[in-house]
């Protein structure tokens, strides 16, 4: 029995979004689709969009929530641009996101929710729903999901508050009628979070998903279903992981194959505190977690730990890395490991808190006082943040340098399925100690890598004393002009050793033809998607984003120069593109956008088309 | 029956020149960071204390340069932010004896958040803050603990800031020992630093010291030879608030208020650094000029439990729980699903 024959349309992918009160559970019954969705399995990208406010009165714009969900045959690189499907609780959430839906895409409106009341909320003047042009454009299903989760209930003990609140399992078991998904994932997982802890709110959120799921099965509300074959994902074991968790799970393990205890500290700030709330969590690892009184002395607290002989990281954003300027200027200078993970979000000053930006590029490679470089890594896609992590433990330890790794709230907030290494997959981390057969000078250097040996305090005979003043090869304070220009020679031949260790690019696409897309960080899956697509459809373009920014992978130059145009999409005013410009002397171009939003693969694919026609 | 103690090394015997430095000491001629650290140099070796296990970390100002002098382990840092610094190294590793060296900029302006915070959390490290009441570095400006009034380069007109008092800033953090010791008394800075040191929980220690070429003679006023009988009230547990020459004066209250009555007097207050109540070692900070003796010595001395000791029985606590974390536990999360190879 193939799904066409039981009335299915086949999609190669499908982009769902719920969208209600943040009362409403929206963030639920999107984690709830997610789960069910891997186990197809299908090639999953999740977002959540939450309000800024923490408690929005109820029905109002501001407190709209949503969770995107974007599922597919092939391999699915971001949450998807317009949605296939929207899935609207309140007026509300129908006036916030009702213009992303594609035209004519499938609209499921909770009917019963859309009240005088709530319709002023929403500044509708007239409900939406009697409106014939909103038919016109969309596939528009209005539901009573209200009353009939009501209805489905009405035999049970609970209270009619408890009742309201299993409504969002209605619109998730109609949604599952719609695309055809299996009931049991979640179910089970029903069962094992309340059946113990309450039957009767257990059952009877099984009872309301079965109903919104039996309600498409039975009545004629649409005849329209669609289908997202399995798709073809590598065997082995998976977890769904967000950027930050997989920032905090990096870390970690980093830590643990360097045989250093790992001291992180922080200062709470929107998007990159959930990392400290992760890190908090894994004490029993050894991991020692310090909420700092500012962003200063959480990155002060770090370096102290790293002189100590652990591994000290800071994490933050925006705001917070201005201010921890100083500090990474000191561990520059006293060649101290460090790590330092920029969730980078919309500027300048407080900005745009809970959106994304890629606009600290250049304060990471250039934002100190003095001739201060050091290592950038920037995180590709969610998963990727655990790659990220560990190699900046790793570049941190190895070559005795502070490491900023740069991700973004995209990134941090979004998740997707991470194929689960094994512990053996992940390299030994090695830390240059001192040479203990000869007196210790503190700037020993290892020759290969340039890193400043580390002596410990507690280790007897090693004592010597570091700081921010320059120092000369013995590690004595020096002004001499030429000392200072070759310390500084040195800081620079340090990041040429990093080199090193940065594996070539990966290329999607040929290696040389007409143009290459080159990006950078979050906006990997937005590229690499309109490129792939534009590559099966036969154009000659190819993509690379740099997993490295500093130093840049030894194979880039020679890879612009295999075409004849570069673009560089970016979401900020063209920072790589400078960048690329000047190191390369090429004519690349940029293409910015500065909106707290990602890319949507649509703009890129159109860029592109745009910039092979001129 | 004494226990005996196997396998652990015999701390080797150390001496002052243990841990004098091969770096030249710059501060200036008089100045009396040199007192200072000749007296610290004298303190360390009779700690008990390995010498590989002193950290000690500044942030900047003449005083911070400090730990160049001390051949131990040193960091000095960025202005203001030891504390930030000595907490890492401290929480890191707790068994070292970690010693942060300051001054009235460094550690009550710049540095102010970080300290508070330091003294409020009860790591086991100490703070020598050198209040010379200027900034000297930068070559005299006035700093926020210079007197009102005070003339400089920067306050030609006199300063109009209120100045602050660090033992009253140390109070209000609720610092768990809180002391004032003098740059011209090498013997009760040993001392000073010995108790400081014996103390488990944050150590506080004002060191009235002198700037001879910005602020020359600034404390003269309190322990200067003609004046110090009279202007410095000697703190000893146990004893009576008693000063001058033949200790002829004491201090008692009056209602809530401190006054000066002749030692034969009744109701003399004994001196407690260990009442719970903040209240007399507050009274204590606001004595000084020009109605009353200024205190020297160990002002408060409370105990709390040490920060670092609350994370290491955090991690031990969950290290009990759960086990050790593993790599599967780290790599695998609580749910996980598998794809299967296609037959």
């Amino acid at each position: 029995m193939t799904p066409a024959a039981r009335g299915f349309r086949e999609m190669k992918s499908v982009v769902v979004r719920f969208a209600g009160d943040s009362g409403d559970g929206m963030q639920i019954v999107g984690e709830r689709f997610t789960e069910t969705s891997v186990t197809v399995p299908n090639s999953i990208a999740t977002f959540p969009d939450f309000p800024a406010e923490i408690r929005a009165p109820v029905g109002t714009i501001a407190g709209v929530s949503a969770f995107q969900i974007h599922f597919g045959s092939q391999a699915v690189l971001t949450p998807g641009d317009e949605p296939d499907a929207l899935i609207a609780m309140n007026p509300a959430a129908l006036a916030v996101h009702l213009s992303d839906l594609q035209q004519g895409g499938l609209l499921i409106v909770n009917s019963a929710a859309f009240t005088d009341e709530n319709l002023e909320m929403a500044d509708f003047k007239s409900s939406p729903l009697d409106d014939p042009e909103l038919r016109n454009k969309y596939e528009v299903v209005p539901i009573d999901i209200t009353g009939l989760t009501l209805e489905t209930l009405k035999d049970s003990q609970l209270t009619q508050r408890e009742k309201l609140r299993t409504r969002n399992f209605f619109a998730l078991g109609f949604s599952y009628w719609v695309y055809g998904r299996p009931l049991e994932p979640t179910i089970n997982h029903i069962n094992s979070k309340w059946a113990v802890k309450s039957p009767a709110l257990a059952d009877a959120n099984i009872r309301v998903l079965k109903a919104g799921y039996f309600l498409g099965e039975t009545s004629e509300i649409t005849r329209n279903r669609y289908m997202v074959a399995q798709a073809a994902v590598e065997p082995g074991t998976y977890r769904k992981l967000s950027g930050n968790e997989a920032i905090a799970l990096g870390l970690i393990a980093g830590a643990r194959k360097s045989g250093r205890d790992m001291l992180f500290s922080g200062y709470p700030i929107t998007p990159a505190t959930s990392i400290m709330e992760t890190l908090a969590g894994y004490k029993h690892f050894g991991v020692k977690t310090v909420q700092a009184e500012d962003e200063i002395a959480a990155i002060g607290v770090a370096l102290g730990a790293s002189f100590a002989g652990q591994i000290g990281v800071t994490a933050t954003s925006g705001p917070g890395m201005c201010l921890k300027s100083e500090f990474i200027g000191l561990a520059v200078a006293a060649e101290l490991p460090l790590v330092i993970v920029n969730v980078q979000r919309g500027g300048p000053s407080t900005g745009l808190p809970t959106k994304t930006e890629q606009s600290d590029l250049l304060q990471a490679l250039f934002g100190r006082h003095g001739e201060s470089p050091l290592p950038v890594v920037a995180a590709n896609s969610p998963s990727d943040c655990f790659r990220a992590a560990f190699d900046a433990v790793q570049m941190a330890l190895e070559y005795s340098i502070p490491v900023i790794l740069l991700t973004d709230g995209y990134l941090a907030n979004g998740s997707e399925p991470w194929k689960i290494p094994d512990e053996s997959e992940l390299r030994e981390i090695s830390v240059p100690f001192a040479d203990l057969s000869r007196p210790y000078v503190a700037f020993d250097r290892d020759p290969e890598t340039l890193a400043r040996t580390q002596a410990i305090p507690g280790q007897p005979g090693l004592e010597h004393r570091i700081g921010g003043l320059e120092k000369d090869a013995k590690g004595c304070i020096s002004n001499n002009p030429e000392n200072h220009a070759r310390m500084t020679a040195i800081r620079a031949a340090k990041i040429q050793a990093v080199a090193k260790s940065v594996p070539p690019l990966e290329v999607t696409g040929k290696r040389t033809g007409k143009l290459l897309v080159l990006g950078w960080g979050g906006t990997y899956g937005a590229i690499t998607s309109a490129v792939a697509s534009l590559v099966a459809e036969g154009y000659e373009v190819s993509s690379a984003s740099l997993k490295y920014i500093n130093p840049m992978p030894a194979d880039l130059g020679d890879l612009i120069k295999g075409f004849d145009k570069v673009l560089v999409p970016e979401l900020n005013s063209g920072q790589l593109c400078m960048l690329i410009r000047a190191r390369f002397l090429v004519d690349a171009v940029a293409h910015s956008k500065v909106m707290g939003r990602p890319f949507k693969v649509s703009e890129i694919r159109e860029r592109i088309l745009q910039l092979l026609n001129d | 029956m004494a226990t005996e103690i196997q396998n652990v090394p015999a701390v080797p015997e150390l001496s002052r020149k243990d841990f004098v430095s091969s770096n030249d000491v710059r501060w200036c001629p008089g100045c009396g960071d040199h007192a200072i650290l000749n007296s610290l140099q004298r303190t360390f070796p009779e700690l008990g204390v390995p010498r590989e296990n002193f950290v000690i970390i500044s942030g900047i100002g003449c005083s911070s340069r400090f730990p160049y002098y001390m051949q131990t382990y040193g960091f000095h840092t960025i202005h203001g932010r030891a504390p930030a610094v000595a907490t890492g190294v401290k929480v890191a590793n707790p068994d070292l004896s970690v010693w942060i060296i300051t001054g009235d900029g460094d550690g009550l302006s710049i540095g102010g958040n970080h300290l508070l915070h330091l003294l409020r959390r009860n790591l086991n490290i100490t703070v020598l803050l050198f209040n010379n009441r200027i900034y000297g570095l930068t070559k005299g400006q006035y700093s926020p603990t210079s007197l009102f009034g005070t003339k400089t380069k920067t306050s030609p007109a006199g300063s109009i800031d209120n100045p602050l008092n660090p033992v009253l800033f140390a109070l209000g953090a609720e610092a768990t020992f809180i002391a004032r010791t003098v740059d011209n008394n090498p013997k009760h800075m040993v001392e000073t630093f010995k108790a400081a040191h014996a103390h488990q929980g944050v150590s506080f220690v004002e060191i009235m010291q002198n700037c001879v070429i910005f602020n020359d003679s600034t404390w003269d006023s309190i322990y200067g030879r003609d004046n110090r009988d009279q202007q410095m009230l000697p703190l000893e547990a146990g004893k009576p608030l008693l000063f001058g020459k033949n200790k002829e004066q004491g201090i008692r209250l009056n209602g809530l208020v401190p006054e000066i009555v002749d030692a034969s007097a009744p109701d003399i207050l004994i001196h407690q650094p260990d009442h719970p109540s903040p209240l007399y070692a507050q009274m204590l900070a606001t004595l000084g000029l020009p109605d009353f003796p200024t205190p020297i010595g160990v002002i408060r001395k409370i105990q709390r439990p040490t920060y670092e000791s609350l994370v290491c029985k955090q991690i031990d606590d969950a290290k009990a729980k759960k086990g050790g974390g593993t790599w599967k536990e780290l790599l695998q999360g609580d749910s996980t699903w598998t794809v299967k190879a296609e037959d």
